[in-house]
């Protein structure tokens, strides 16, 4: 069968199972654009930005468990995907990116709008092509959705001369890949299941810390099989969070940086450590010399340049999380640690006695508007959180029940995802309601894709905990910068205003009182709903780790102390 | 438990087998750039599997680095294989050309510490030599720095290429294909 290879491009997406690409036209990608009228089994979302693009496909890759795909033209459309790639490459997301570029007569030749795109996206991506040549596109594009899911997952970029679209070539899509450097399977090493299994029996304190990998690696049964086999607490990444459901009694909730106190004394107390697809990064670690001095530290993970990267675990198992965990589930023996539990839960009553959704405020603060947004939803959506302040307050006070439910930027901490994540997440979960959970200054970062929203008809909600104030770098100059509030207080337009403009739905709250029926508004509206809360300005995340300070040594939840009627308290 | 104490630092003399594909040495300089790896010379040129590139590169750094660089390595697409031998026994050596300022007096002690050395004179002209060495790297260093007297004019150094000595080497290209049902 002879074909184009535009042609190519969308014959190799169907046999990839792909339905849904998120992209913008623009002359270098013409041609598939062009073929792509012949492929009405593929949905085109058109976005307003590439960056959009990239977060977008990001958002449809978390959700589906699918590699998403994203489609730009050369030149300055691929280079706005950088910040999507980067993305998907620190949190391992699936992404095939495929761009055009100009005709293989003008490459390096500074034509209009080339830009070395392979070059640029080098250091962002897993793997990525330049193609020359339409006979390799088909075995390339194979390749891509290879080298994007298999093993640890990433972004791979396909640069595509305009010229190579436009050519034919009999079309065979490959079966098999030859790829002799990616071998990314590793057989388990059964010693060192062994020798983990002796110091999981002989624990006294056990704490696992489970990662995103174990959603990636689907093991969420496994991991809640060892816990419960052998009662061992267990904290969560950032990205971790949904790997165990929140309201089981041995779910401790996030660790690190802004994670309760409980969990990070945990780390700190611990005798066995078992990392689990995750990666140890500094804002879960904190001063790594002083990180879990008491554990012997078990370590599971796909990617052999994670393991000793940042920490030098005692025991590695490298490989699948899935067959790890099976395999350490059959040597574990069952065992009870009342006591270790009975410790962590005293750390855990203390943090909630400061808990400030128990101090009586008047003020609208977002962790009150976070556990309302739970509450309100019976947990029964996906969110797609900015990056900041509001990020925190969702992973502390959302109650995440299952894997898939949150999406972030948790490696990169790219302000402006949640938005085209959240279309990225409807488009993959059409029946689910989704919440994208912005701040007043990420928002503004890709607010166009509004108007994505609004083609596309998507009943996503938006909630915006506005504070007027780039909040979480507000809180880094009042806490190590003497309030020297430099850059971070914002003018913002209004939202509703805007909303409005774009054809969305929208209403302000400013009250405590309103915040219930905002929210049951939005959730029952049949479309899209935005709902601006305007809550105090300088509210800070508690508890925090400075950073570079060790995990055990935290900054905790102030007391709230209500000054006289009318005088604002001290947060 | 912590991260690695940083020990001493001293030279690593790693192997990788590539394949010969658009970009690759890029790939390698770009991950060595970005992942803050320290290199001291980087060789590179055919092995004696055809579409295989061998690239010797010697790096300094604590073990710890090393070991990254190798992990880090391994997951470049198009590397194939790496193997550090800085701790076996392996044949390095490393071909320089120096130019040496001569005149009727020098020439002859120049062309004596040539011969010690086992190094070759290939160009010579009314006020210069060009002597060519091949040899492990401390030897060339010596040589060096005995010419460095008259002095050198210019210099060209390879950098080091690496085989392990004893039992026959199994090429870069050994993972099998791997095959995947559509």
């Amino acid at each position: 069968m002879k074909l184009t290879g535009a042609q190519i491009i969308w014959e190799a997406l169907l046999r990839e199972g792909v339905d849904v690409v998120f992209g913008m036209p623009g002359g270098a990608i013409l041609p598939a654009y062009d073929a792509l009228a012949q492929y009405p089994q593929i949905h085109h979302v058109l976005v307003r930005h590439e960056q959009g693009a990239a977060h977008m496909a990001d958002g449809y890759a978390r959700v589906a468990d699918k590699v998403g795909v994203c489609i730009a033209t050369s030149g300055p459309a691929a280079t706005n995907l950088v910040t999507g790639l980067a993305t998907a490459m620190m949190d391992s997301v699936p992404v095939v990116a495929i761009t055009g570029q100009v005709p293989t007569s003008l490459l390096g030749n500074d034509a209009f709008q080339e830009t070395d795109v392979t070059g640029v996206t080098q250091p962002v991506t897993k793997h990525n092509y330049l193609v020359t040549d339409v006979n390799d596109l088909a075995q390339v594009m194979r390749e891509a959705f290879y080298i994007a899911r298999e093993g640890r997952p990433g972004p791979v970029l396909v640069d595509i001369c305009k010229d190579v679209q436009i050519a034919s070539t009999d079309f065979v899509y490959p079966d098999e890949v030859s790829l002799p450097g990616y071998n990314p399977w590793h057989g388990l090493d059964m010693d060192a299941v062994e020798e983990a299994a002796a110091l999981i029996n002989k624990a006294r304190r056990p704490l696992i810390i489970a990662g995103h990998g174990v959603m990636m690696g689907r093991a969420v049964n496994e991991l809640r099989e060892l816990v419960e086999k052998a009662e061992i607490p267990v904290t969560n990444t950032l990205l971790g969070l949904g790997s165990i459901p929140e309201t089981h009694p041995l779910a401790l909730g996030m660790c690190g940086m802004h994670g309760e106190a409980h969990t990070n004394l945990a780390i700190q107390e611990c005798d066995v450590l078992i990392a689990v697809g995750m990666r140890f990064d500094d804002r879960v670690t904190g001063k790594l010399d002083e990180f879990a001095p008491k554990a012997k530290i078990i370590h599971l993970e796909l990617d052999p340049a994670e393991v000793g990267k940042n920490v030098k675990p005692d025991v590695a198992l490298i490989g699948d999380c899935k067959e790890s965990l099976q395999a350490l589930l059959s040597k574990v023996e069952p065992a009870r640690h009342l006591e270790w539990i009975q410790q962590i839960n005293e750390w855990r009553s203390e943090g909630e006695e400061r808990d400030i959704l128990r101090a009586e405020l008047d003020e609208l603060i977002p962790p009150y508007v976070m556990r309302q947004l739970w509450h309100s939803t019976k947990g029964e959506c996906i969110v797609a959180t900015d990056v900041g302040q509001h990020q925190m307050w969702e992973a502390q006070y959302f109650i995440h029940e299952r894997p898939r439910q949150l999406l972030t930027s948790g490696g990169l901490g790219t302000m402006g995802y949640a938005l085209p994540a959240a279309i990225g997440a409807q488009m993959a979960a059409p029946d689910s309601l989704v919440w994208a959970v912005v701040g007043d200054g990420g928002f503004q970062m890709t607010i166009q894709e509004m108007a994505t929203v609004m083609q596309e008809n998507l009943p996503i909600k938006i909630a915006i905990i506005n504070n007027g104030f780039l909040g979480m770098v507000r809180q880094w100059q009042q806490l190590f910068y003497e309030k020297r509030y430099t850059g971070t207080p914002m003018l913002n337009p209004d939202f509703v205003k805007l909303a409005d403009a774009y054809g969305m739905a929208a209403r302000t709250v400013k009250r405590k009182d309103e915040v219930a029926d905002a929210l049951a508004e939005a959730n029952a509206y049949d479309g899209p709903f935005l709902i601006d809360f305007q809550v105090e300005e300088e509210v800070n995340v508690y508890p925090m780790v400075a950073p570079g300070a060790a995990v055990g040594d935290l900054i905790r939840r102030p007391q709230i102390v209500q000054g006289p009627s009318g005088v604002k308290p001290a947060w | 438990m912590s991260a690695d104490a940083s020990p001493t630092s001293h030279k690593h003399t790693l192997v990788a087998w590539l394949e010969d594909k658009p970009g690759v040495l890029n790939r390698v300089v770009g991950l060595f750039r970005r992942r803050n790896f320290n290199i001291e010379s980087l060789t590179v040129g055919h092995s004696e599997t055809p579409g295989i590139s061998r690239l010797t590169f010697v790096v300094d750094g604590d073990d710890h680095m090393v070991e990254q660089a190798v992990k880090q390595l391994y997951k470049l697409v198009n590397v194939t294989r790496v193997e550090n031998i800085t701790n076996k026994r392996a044949i390095k050596r490393e071909l320089a050309l120096i130019r040496v300022k001569v005149d009727a007096q020098t020439r002859a002690e120049v062309m004596q510490i040539v011969d010690i050395y086992r190094a070759q004179i290939v160009d010579v002209s009314m006020d210069s030599v060009v002597i060519q060495a091949v040899g492990a790297e401390e030897r060339v260093d010596s040589l060096i720095e005995l010419l460095d007297n008259y002095p050198i004019l210019e210099m060209v150094r390879t950098g080091a290429v690496a085989m392990t000595r004893g039992h026959a080497g199994r090429n870069g290209n050994g993972s099998a294909k791997r095959k995947v049902s559509l």
